[in-house]
């Protein structure tokens, strides 16, 4: 204790005042690197943390990604529908053949083939496995077919006007297309879209839980360090604050984590999808996270950081007084 | 002088528990520094807590600084603190940060910037003698050091009152009386201070007031009345 006066006021003291602005810069700035400095010196608890975080998120993304992908087969598989004309047992072969090249002509058709009576009874024999049961039959039971394409990029509304234009022809017993299976695809991932949304909420409470949990033993930890502040009277705004920083950041590393996750995911599954596209004819290919998704996923790993973080400060926080 | 403490009758009993203080009044004024004295138990912690606001009153008035600390709500607490520097007899102080970064706390939350903080923590850790020991962590220091870090924290911000709750309980003779002429000095460039002890014989050779508490209630003291009783003592 050697020098004079001690914290002495007066001329020496700094006259710049910082305003509102630059103090809130500045305390965000301070909490923004002590929280980062906190959580990397110990690196493997944040990971572990970030790592429940992120299965929990990555859990309804896939799903998401998975039904978003089954959609887009849907629509590529309806560009590709494929109308049936059956023809009256009365027309010709040649009159048929003929008829399927003047629909083909026609605006919005992609493409029709003929179908003889025979042909589709050869067909039906190959791959239906019910050969020798037509033997048993005196008559070809099968009707000459014209199957029409309609061209992908129409959209429904006039690919069934088409369909309706063809069953008046005079040749055509029957018009039909195969859409049962596809509104039943359709009316299926409805289904599974609601459940996920179902799970997406039960797993973003989860994550609440798991970061509101985290933060809360953090305040236990740090109980001592509170109540300093507190004597000193430090705002609560400012004891809360690494807090809510801490939350962020379990909650922006798990939705990182959560992408990666899908995205690994998605990588593996991209060769059984295109075998399985290729036997429906499709050319879709498997997507990852659209950049909406993606975005959406960081948006709910932030905020539910966040307010996990909310929660335990605002429960926890107000208990810890300082004891002399 | 105006008073920047002011009893008015007040008694507190922790919830449940007997009655510590009972109608205490008393006044400390702008500029002052006295002792507050009482064998252990007599209500000296909790006089100062009240002052704090560490605790309520559960009758009478308590006065600091003019505002009636009845008045102040709970959210307005830390507004309020941030006027006073508090000193334990433990200094609890944060072991995982430096010398540097304790002190510097007051200014942090109050937002002063970096080159600022620098200057105003080394003036401080220089009026207690510390300097050398600014990048040292509170438990490879002597209690002395650990105590004087403490005030440092106390004094760095610059508040108006100062209050010390047995300060050189855990120091020997020589490090207390090195303890006690720092209050001083603070008191000397017009800090307020009130400085609960029961060093009896350190504070009868120094020139300020002695509020004796004992049981919960105050009698003020004459030096000599204490001096006898220390005599009494030994």
């Amino acid at each position: 204790m050697t020098s004079a006066k001690p914290a002495k006021p007066g001329p020496k003291r700094v006259a710049h005042q910082p305003s509102w602005l630059e103090k809130m810069t500045q305390d965000h700035v301070r909490a923004i690197s002590g929280t980062l400095s906190a959580l990397a010196r110990r690196p493997i608890g944040t990971l572990l943390t970030a790592f429940v975080i992120g299965i929990t998120l990555a859990l309804p993304a896939g799903l998401n990604t998975l039904v978003a992908n089954l959609g887009q087969a849907g629509d590529s598989l309806q560009g590709s529908l494929r109308a049936s004309l059956f023809l009256n047992d009365d027309v010709s072969a040649e009159r048929g053949a003929e008829l399927a090249h003047d629909i083909t002509r026609r605006p919005g058709v992609s493409s029709a083939r003929y179908i003889s009576r025979e042909q589709a009874l050869e067909e039906f024999r190959t791959f239906s496995g019910f050969g020798e049961a037509l033997d048993i039959l005196k008559d070809n039971p099968l009707p000459a077919t014209i199957v029409v394409t309609p061209s992908a990029k129409q959209p429904q509304a006039r690919t069934e006007a088409l369909l309706k234009d063809l069953g008046t022809l005079p040749e055509v017993a029957q018009a039909k297309l195969d859409e049962k299976w596809l509104q039943r695809l359709y009316a299926i991932l409805d289904l599974v879209q609601r459940a996920v949304m179902m799970i997406a909420g039960a797993l973003a409470l989860a994550v609440l839980i798991v970061v509101g949990n985290t933060i809360r033993l953090d305040i236990e930890n740090r109980r001592d360090e509170i109540e300093v502040m507190k004597l000193i009277g430090a705002p609560n705004s400012y004891i809360r604050r690494p807090f809510l920083y801490t939350g962020l950041w379990y909650g922006l590393t798990g939705g990182i984590l959560a992408c990666l996750l899908v995205q690994a995911g998605v990588m593996s599954l991209v060769q059984p999808a295109r075998q399985l596209a290729g036997l429906y004819d499709s050319q879709a290919t498997l997507q990852g996270l659209s950049l909406n998704a993606a975005a959406g996923v960081f948006a709910a790993g932030l905020g539910l950081g966040w307010l996990g973080a909310f929660w335990a400060v605002s429960r926890h926080l107000r208990h810890i007084e300082p004891a002399i | 002088m105006a008073d920047i403490i002011h009893f008015h009758r007040v008694s507190h009993r922790y919830d449940g528990g007997p009655q510590i203080i009972s109608d205490v009044s008393f006044t400390l004024g702008k500029g002052e520094m006295a002792f507050l004295t009482g064998p252990s138990g007599a209500g000296k912690s909790t006089l100062l807590r009240l002052t704090a606001l560490l605790a309520r009153a559960t009758a009478g008035q308590v006065v600091v600084e003019g505002k009636n600390l009845a008045d102040i709500k709970r959210s307005q607490i830390p507004a309020f603190r941030r006027q006073i520097g508090v000193i334990f007899q433990n200094p609890s102080l944060l072991n995982e940060r430096t010398v540097f970064d304790n002190v510097a706390l007051p200014l942090l939350i109050r937002g002063h910037s970096g080159d600022d903080i620098g200057r105003r923590v080394r003036a401080a850790l220089d009026a207690v003698g510390l300097l050398p020991k600014e990048k040292a962590f509170p438990l490879t220091l002597s209690g002395g050091e650990q105590q004087r870090v403490g005030i440092a924290r106390a004094v760095v911000a610059k508040p108006p009152l100062l209050l010390a709750d047995e300060p050189t309980g855990n120091l020997d003779p020589q490090l207390a009386m090195d303890v006690m002429a720092l209050f001083m000095r603070f008191n000397e460039v017009g800090v307020s201070v009130l400085v609960a002890t029961h060093a009896i014989s350190l504070i009868s050779r120094l020139p300020h007031r002695v509020i004796h508490i004992e049981k919960g209630t105050l009698e003020e003291r004459r030096k000599a009345e204490l001096m006898d009783k220390t005599h009494d003592f030994s």
